[in-house]
């Protein structure tokens, strides 16, 4: 049967995992290598490299950090941040990434998804999309996709539904749906958002935004209908373990790859 | 040595980059004269199997893959490196594979999610390309197309998705795997490992015999 997926999101910026993980007490925390490791021990079914550097200078430190993960942690690597052509995709993908994610810059230029799927196939090619509310309680759902969300967020008009439809028709091999709303929170995740895109599409989606505890993930995976749910703070501050998260959802009955325990 | 064929698929680095970490002996080659000195051949892919056979025909891949495989070389294919073996594919219309196994490529159904990607169990025949790796164990699976066969003695691990299909294949020198062992975790590695192993008896076998 096929399995549902557990994605630690990592941030990194000048070749360091940034927002560090206290509970690593015998390794360096910072080391994408050592944490991509850590996490693939753990049990994670994937990991997410999401660059969050600025200069271009930075940005050729990742591509050798995302070659050193690659020689050492066989699982499939996603790499966001940043990606703007499909020369940025190639770079990725011939350092040892297996998937790239685009989010802003396939808004302002969506022959960017076409162009990397033709040339990449759809299954290297992740779209990612941060979605907020815009219907008055009482009204019925709507969310809008908005571009920019790290510093200043900026509506585009599009409707997210819309938007994952059309992604999907030029080429996006997997969707990963970002709550603004539910970001943060650690209240849980958007479901009703999820559901509503998970029923238009038939490619992958990924939940994320608002995981705080294993219950959130079994409901993204349920309500929610996700195929997938990345999560960022929960595991890197400690809180739960892959692996603890693993052994709650498979005791719910949702099927999850169980790797061997270290002895 | 063990020739790890460059077409351009998508996937070779890290097929490259598992088979080192392995220890295997590899050298990455572009020329049919390589594949056809070779102790033994690995066919990596991901993408389309049209492309894919355009690409190895431009190459004359295709007679060199055809010759070694016949010689009895030690030979796996992964992901559409497996599919090509097949007769034909239905992949943007029914085309011509290599013909080197009995079966068609198919599409997997409407209702389904395509492509499947993710980690699903294989059941396998407990053969020893399969050593130390559980029945049921997750590989690492991205594609929409599968192989439809009706030799059943060509299967050497099966897994479901809406139907049960042939996550392996293995007769004589060849060995396929419709998943993609690079990208599944310590099963995928040790996977590579056997089928190193299995390959060296068989190419000092060769050489034996010569």
């Amino acid at each position: 049967m096929l399995t549902r997926r557990i994605i630690p999101c990592l941030d990194v910026k000048a070749g360091r995992v940034v927002k560090g993980i206290s509970f690593l007490n015998h390794r360096d925390a910072g080391d994408p290598v050592q944490l991509a490791a850590f996490y693939n021990e753990s049990g994670a079914d994937e990991l997410v490299f999401y660059d969050i550097t600025a200069s271009s200078d930075e940005r050729n430190i990742m591509v050798e950090v995302v070659e050193q993960v690659a020689r050492q942690v066989f699982i499939p690597l996603t790499v966001g941040g940043g990606i703007r052509s499909v020369d940025d995709m190639y770079r990725m993908l011939r350092a040892g990434a297996d998937k790239v994610s685009i989010n802003t810059a396939a808004v302002l230029n969506p022959q960017l998804i076409e162009d990397g799927a033709k040339r990449f196939g759809s299954q290297c090619i992740v779209l990612s999309m941060d979605a907020r509310r815009i219907n008055e309680p009482g009204q019925p759902s709507q969310w809008n996709v908005f571009t920019h969300t790290g510093r200043d967020p900026r509506p585009t008009g599009l409707d997210a539904i819309e938007w994952a439809k059309r992604v999907v028709d030029l080429g996006a091999g997997e969707l990963v749906i970002n709550s603004m709303d539910a970001d943060g929170t650690g209240a849980g995740y958007d479901n009703e958002l999820l559901a509503a895109i998970s029923a238009q599409v038939g490619v992958p989606v990924i939940a994320s935004g608002g995981a705080g505890k294993p219950e959130h993930l079994l409901a993204a995976l349920h309500e929610g209908q996700a195929d997938a749910v990345l999560a960022a703070s929960i595991f890197h501050f400690g809180t739960y373990t892959v692996e603890a998260v693993k052994d709650y959802l498979a005791a719910q009955g949702i099927p999850m790859r169980r790797t061997p325990r270290p002895v | 040595m063990i020739a790890v064929i460059n077409y351009g698929a998508g996937n070779l680095p890290n097929a490259v980059r598992a088979l080192e970490y392995v220890q295997a002996p590899i050298e990455v080659v572009t020329d049919p004269a390589a594949v056809l000195a070779a102790d033994a051949v690995v066919l990596p892919g991901v993408g389309a199997t049209a492309d894919t056979m355009r690409s190895l025909r431009e190459m004359g891949m295709d007679s060199a893959i055809r010759a070694v495989i016949a010689r009895g070389t030690p030979f796996l294919g992964i992901c559409v490196g497996m599919q090509v073996l097949a007769e034909q594919s239905e992949e943007f219309g029914l085309h011509e594979c290599l013909g080197l196994v009995p079966g068609t490529i198919r599409r997997f159904d409407q209702g389904l999610k395509v492509p499947q990607i993710g980690w699903n169990s294989v059941q396998h025949d407990g053969s020893a390309l399969w050593e130390g790796i559980p029945n049921g164990a997750e590989f690492y699976f991205v594609h929409s197309y599968y192989l439809a066969t009706n030799d059943a003695a060509l299967v050497a691990g099966r897994t479901e998705y809406g139907l049960t299909f042939p996550a392996a294949i293995a007769r004589d020198n060849i060995t396929a795997v419709q998943f993609h062992p690079e990208k599944s975790g310590q099963w995928g590695l040790k996977l590579l490992g056997n089928w190193v192993e299995l390959a060296r008896g068989r190419a000092l076998g060769i050489r034996d015999r010569d």
